[in-house]
C-alpha cells in the first residue's frame, strides 16, 4: 500500500509523543482503542487557567494512518477553548491525511480520543470545583 | 543481484511469499521461448518432438526432487490448481463410497476454500485444530479418519510459520483406514528432503515459484501404485493423463524442471547456509530487544523461514519503519479484511500479539550482510515505536494489559 505524503510524514517526524502527568488536575487523559483491534491511542491535553489547551501530547499503538491521525490532531488542538476541539471531526482528519476508506476507522478513533481527552478533564475539574467550594 | 540494486530496493526477505528466478532457471527456459516453439503435443515432426523431450526430462526433474516415478507427475499451473485438483477430484471420484475429508485449520487458503466448496457441495469436513507449535496431534487426526474419509489434506509446511507436520506418520494413519494422503508441499520442495514412498504420500503439490522457478507452473504428484485416481477438473485434449486437459509450457515446465534439479543438488549445502543466516539474525534480534516471541515450532521448521511477534508495536506500523527491508505482516491491517492472521490465531496466538508479528524469510539471495542490515533496522525501528507505543509505556509501568476493560471497535 502507498501511503499518503502526509501520512508519512507524521510517521516518521511524529509531533508531541510523550506523556503528560495523568495525575495533575489541569491535565486530560483519553485512552481509546483496544489491542486485540490493532489499535490503542492516548491523547492527553493540559489546559490553562484561561481555559485554553495549551500542550497536547499522544502515544498510539497501531499502524501508520493511526499514529498520523493522533499527531495531527495534537498540533491541531493546541490553543483551542475545549468546545473548539470537540468539534473536530474525524472527517477533517481523513480529508487532511487522504486516508483510504479501510483507514477511516483510524481518524474515527483520533476523534474519539479527544473527546475523552476533553471527557476526562471535565469529570476532574468539576470534581475539584466541588472540593474548592 | 549487484551492489546497485541493492542500494536502489529493499532487501528482500520474503522467501515465503515467492522467490526470484534463478539465472540458471532463465537459462534453461530461454530456448522455449524461441527456437524450440513446438507444440509438445505434436507427435508428427521436429519440432513437437524436441519441445516434448524437455518437457519429459522436466517432468523427470520434478518426479526425481520427491523420490516419485516420472509417470506420477502432472504439470499444473501451480500450487492452487494442484491443491484444487487434488482434493476435489479424489473426492468427487470416491463420493458413492467416502463423502469424508479431513483437513487442518492453518492450511493454505486455496485449501480451505476448497473444502469449502466441497461442503457446500454436501461433502463433510473435519477442520483439525493445532497444537500452540503449529503442529497437529496425531491422535486427534487418527480420531478424525474413518473408514468415510477420501483423503486427508495437511501441508507439509506451512507459509507462514514454516513449520514442518509430521508427514510419514500421518500417512500410515491415513492408510490404516484407507483414505489416501495428499500434502501441499509448495513451501517444503527443495527445503527439506520428501520422498512419496518413505513418507507415505498419495498426492503431492508443487509450486514452481516458491523454488526459484518461474510463476504460473506446478505440478502435482498422483501415485500410481497404488493407483489414485480422480475427477478432471479441466476438461479437453486428454493431456498429462487425462487428469489435465490443455497445452503444456514448454519453458515454464522446463524452467520448473531445472528449479527442481538445482534445488535437489544444492539444498544440503543450502540448508545448513540458511539455517546459519536465521540463527545469526533471531540470536541478534534476542539479545537486542525483550519481550519478541517466535511463532511456531524452532526445531520442526524449514531454515528459512522466522515469525516473529514484537510486542506493543504494530506490525503494519513496524512495516512502513523498515521500509529497506521486504517483509510480510501477520497484521490485519495489510489485509482488506481487518483480521488478523487466522494461522497465528490457530495457533494460540492472542489477536493483540497477533497484530505485531512479522514474517521473515531467508532464501537462496540472501547475505550475512542483508542479514545484519536488517536486524539494525528492525532494532531501531521497534525502540522508536515502543517508545511511542502505549501499551509499551504501561507494561513498562506494571500495568496489566489484560486487566483493562477495552472498548472494542
Amino acid at each position: 500500500m502507498a501511503y499518503n505524503d502526509k501520512v508519512i510524514d507524521h510517521y516518521e517526524h511524529p509531533r508531541n509523543v510523550g506523556s503528560l502527568d495523568k495525575d495533575s488536575s489541569d491535565v486530560g487523559t483519553g485512552l481509546v482503542g483496544a489491542p486485540a483491534c490493532g489499535d490503542v491511542m492516548k491523547l492527553q491535553i493540559k489546559v490553562g487557567a484561561d481555559g485554553l489547551i495549551q500542550d497536547a501530547k499522544f502515544k498510539t499503538f497501531g499502524c501508520g494512518s493511526a499514529i498520523a491521525s493522533s499527531s495531527l490532531v495534537t498540533e491541531w488542538v493546541k490553543g483551542k477553548t475545549l468546545d473548539e476541539a470537540e468539534k473536530i471531526r474525524n472527517t477533517e482528519i481523513a480529508k487532511h491525511l487522504a486516508l483510504p476508506p479501510v483507514k477511516i476507522h483510524c481518524s474515527v478513533l483520533a476523534e474519539d480520543a479527544i473527546k475523552a481527552a476533553i471527557a476526562d478533564y471535565r469529570a476532574k475539574s468539576g470534581k475539584d470545583e466541588k472540593v474548592a467550594s | 543481484m549487484n551492489t546497485m540494486l541493492r542500494n536502489s530496493q529493499p532487501i528482500y526477505l520474503d522467501y515465503q511469499a515467492t522467490t526470484p528466478l534463478d539465472p540458471r532457471v532463465l537459462e534453461a527456459m530461454m530456448p522455449y521461448f524461441t527456437s524450440k516453439f513446438g507444440n509438445p503435443h505434436s507427435r508428427s515432426h521436429a519440432y513437437g518432438w524436441e519441445s516434448e523431450e524437455g518437457v519429459e526430462k522436466a517432468r523427470a526433474q520434478v518426479g526425481s526432487i520427491i523420490g516419485a516415478d516420472e509417470k506420477e507427475v502432472i504439470f499444473t499451473s501451480g500450487a492452487t490448481e494442484s491443491n484444487n485438483l487434488a482434493i476435489k477430484g479424489v473426492a468427487e471420484f470416491y463420493k458413492d463410497k467416502r463423502d469424508h475429508i479431513v483437513t487442518a485449520v492453518t492450511e493454505h487458503k486455496c485449501v480451505l476454500d476448497t473444502c469449502r466448496h466441497l461442503e457446500q457441495k454436501g461433502f463433510k469436513v473435519t477442520y483439525l485444530p493445532v497444537q500452540q507449535n503449529g503442529l497437529i496431534d496425531l491422535e486427534q487426526l487418527r480420531a478424525a479418519v474413518t473408514d468415510k474419509t477420501s483423503i486427508v489434506s495437511i501441508m507439509a509446511v506451512n507459509n507462514e510459520i514454516g513449520v514442518v507436520q509430521p508427514l510419514k506418520e500421518i500417512g500410515e494413519i491415513c492408510h490404516a483406514k484407507g483414505a489416501f494422503f495428499h500434502t501441499d508441499a509448495a513451501q517444503a520442495v527443495g527445503k527439506i528432503d520428501i520422498d512419496v514412498n518413505a513418507m507415505n504420500i498419495d498426492l503431492l503439490s508443487i509450486s514452481g515459484h516458491k523454488i526459484y522457478g518461474p510463476k504460473g507452473i506446478g505440478a502435482l504428484y498422483v501415485r500410481r501404485r497404488p493407483r489414485v485416481r480422480l475427477v478432471a477438473q479441466i476438461n479437453g485434449g486428454g493431456q498429462e493423463r487425462g487428469m489435465r486437459s490443455g497445452t503444456l509450457a514448454p519453458a515454464l515446465c522446463v524452467g520448473l524442471g531445472e528449479a527442481c534439479a538445482i534445488a535437489q543438488k544444492e539444498m544440503p549445502v543450502e540448508a545448513v547456509r540458511l539455517r546459519k543466516l536465521r540463527d545469526r539474525f533471531l540470536t541478534a534480534i534476542k539479545a537486542r530487544l525483550p519481550e519478541v516471541f517466535l511463532n511456531g515450532d524452532l526445531d520442526s521448521r524449514i531454515p528459512g523461514n522466522l515469525n516473529i511477534s514484537f510486542a506493543y508495536v504494530e506490525g503494519e506500523s513496524l512495516m512502513m519503519g523498515i521500509k529497506r527491508l521486504a517483509v510480510s505482516s501477520g497484521s490485519a491491517c495489510t489485509s482488506a479484511s481487518l483480521e488478523p492472521s487466522y494461522v497465528l490465531r490457530a495457533l494460540g496466538v492472542e489477536e493483540e500479539m497477533a497484530h505485531t508479528s512479522l514474517r521473515i524469510g531467508f532464501g537462496r539471495f540472501t547475505t550475512e550482510e542483508e542479514v545484519d542490515i536488517a536486524v539494525e533496522e528492525i532494532v531501531r525501528h521497534v525502540t522508536k515505536l515502543r517508545d511511542m507505543s502505549p501499551l509499551w509505556e504501561m507494561a513498562q509501568a506494571g500495568v496489566d494489559i489484560k486487566s483493562i476493560n477495552w472498548a472494542a471497535h
